[in-house]
């Protein structure tokens, strides 16, 4: 794995491709994540489609879907941003659901708080056409693989 | 409150109004006014780490979303739209591919506007814990006409 997170990682930073690092993790991939940079910033997009609908009535995202999204949005952040050659452990996540998700894309933009030798504090901000309006904002920590 | 018939129904219906929860086939399996047991059969779409073959903990978070808006249905016992406010997730140990997600909620404090819900996730061991989760919901005080909300987690 190390080998093919060291060339994902180079696909990333050297050619701007971003599409290896999400198919090396293959729940991200099944949500349909993508990655870009914005303004110096690395931002995930949720395109949206109906399989991701957790109330049909409203209709409105499934808290899960928002939840897992921010999850992959640390998670690549931190394979993207550290030299790890192991993917972090997540030890836990907090989430605070703001608004409904509504049937559109999601964006994601994770910020390492804080990152120790071993753990590491991120916060995660979602949402959806308008970045100034928040859908969701989460908490997490994650175990780096030195300490193993 | 305990009512078989609306039990039956949000077991039956969960998945068919629930359009992620019958993408990832996601199942309730008990229902009662106590507590809700979903489970997730394992699919390598699961997977967050595959050099170690271990579940990626978002798709955990979301069958523990599932299962703790069924078990506040549950409680609830008739139609009613309900709304994560927020839920927070420890993940104990790791869940590893191949193994069926099992998770169990209940909802144990419920109040006019809020319901309070925790859950418990294993694999093939139920003693043995691999996600444990508290999560609190807004009910809405209007009626709708389906329970689509179920599980749901607008």
């Amino acid at each position: 794995m190390s080998a093919e997170l060291e060339a994902a990682r180079s696909a990333a930073r050297e050619r701007g491709d971003y599409k290896p690092m999400v198919q090396l993790v293959p729940y991200a991939a099944f949500l349909g994540v993508e990655i870009s940079m914005h303004e110096g910033r690395q931002r995930c997009r949720l395109p949206f489609r109906a399989g991701l609908i957790g109330n049909s009535t409203l209709p409105a995202l499934h808290g899960g879907v928002t939840a897992a999204f921010m999850e992959n949005a640390a998670l690549l952040h931190l394979l993207l941003q550290l030299d790890q050659d192991r993917i972090p452990k997540s030890i836990d996540f907090s989430i605070d659901y703001l608004l409904s998700g509504r049937a559109e894309d999601c964006y994601a933009e994770c910020e390492v708080t804080r990152a120790g030798i071993r753990v590491v504090n991120a916060v995660i901000r979602c949402w959806q056409s308008d970045p100034t309006r928040p859908i969701a904002l989460a908490r997490a920590h994650f175990l780096l693989a030195a300490m193993e | 409150m305990d009512n078989p018939d609306f039990h039956t129904l949000l077991r039956r219906r969960f998945a068919e109004f629930t359009p992620h929860v019958s993408e990832c086939g996601m199942q309730i399996v008990e229902l009662s006014a106590e507590a809700a047991v979903v489970t997730l059969p394992y699919r390598r779409d699961w997977l967050g780490d595959t050099e170690r073959n271990v579940i990626h903990t978002g798709i955990i978070a979301t069958l523990i979303d599932s299962a703790c808006g069924a078990a506040v249905l549950g409680a609830i016992g008739r139609v009613q739209a309900i709304a994560t406010i927020d839920l927070r997730m420890d993940y104990l140990r790791a869940a590893y591919g191949g193994l069926t997600l099992h998770c169990r909620a209940e909802c144990y404090r419920m109040t006019p506007n809020i319901a309070f819900a925790r859950a418990s996730t294993w694999q093939d061991d139920p003693n043995t814990i691999v996600a444990s989760a508290v999560g609190t919901f807004m009910r809405s005080p209007a009626r709708r006409s389906q329970f689509t909300s179920s599980a749901t987690a607008a």
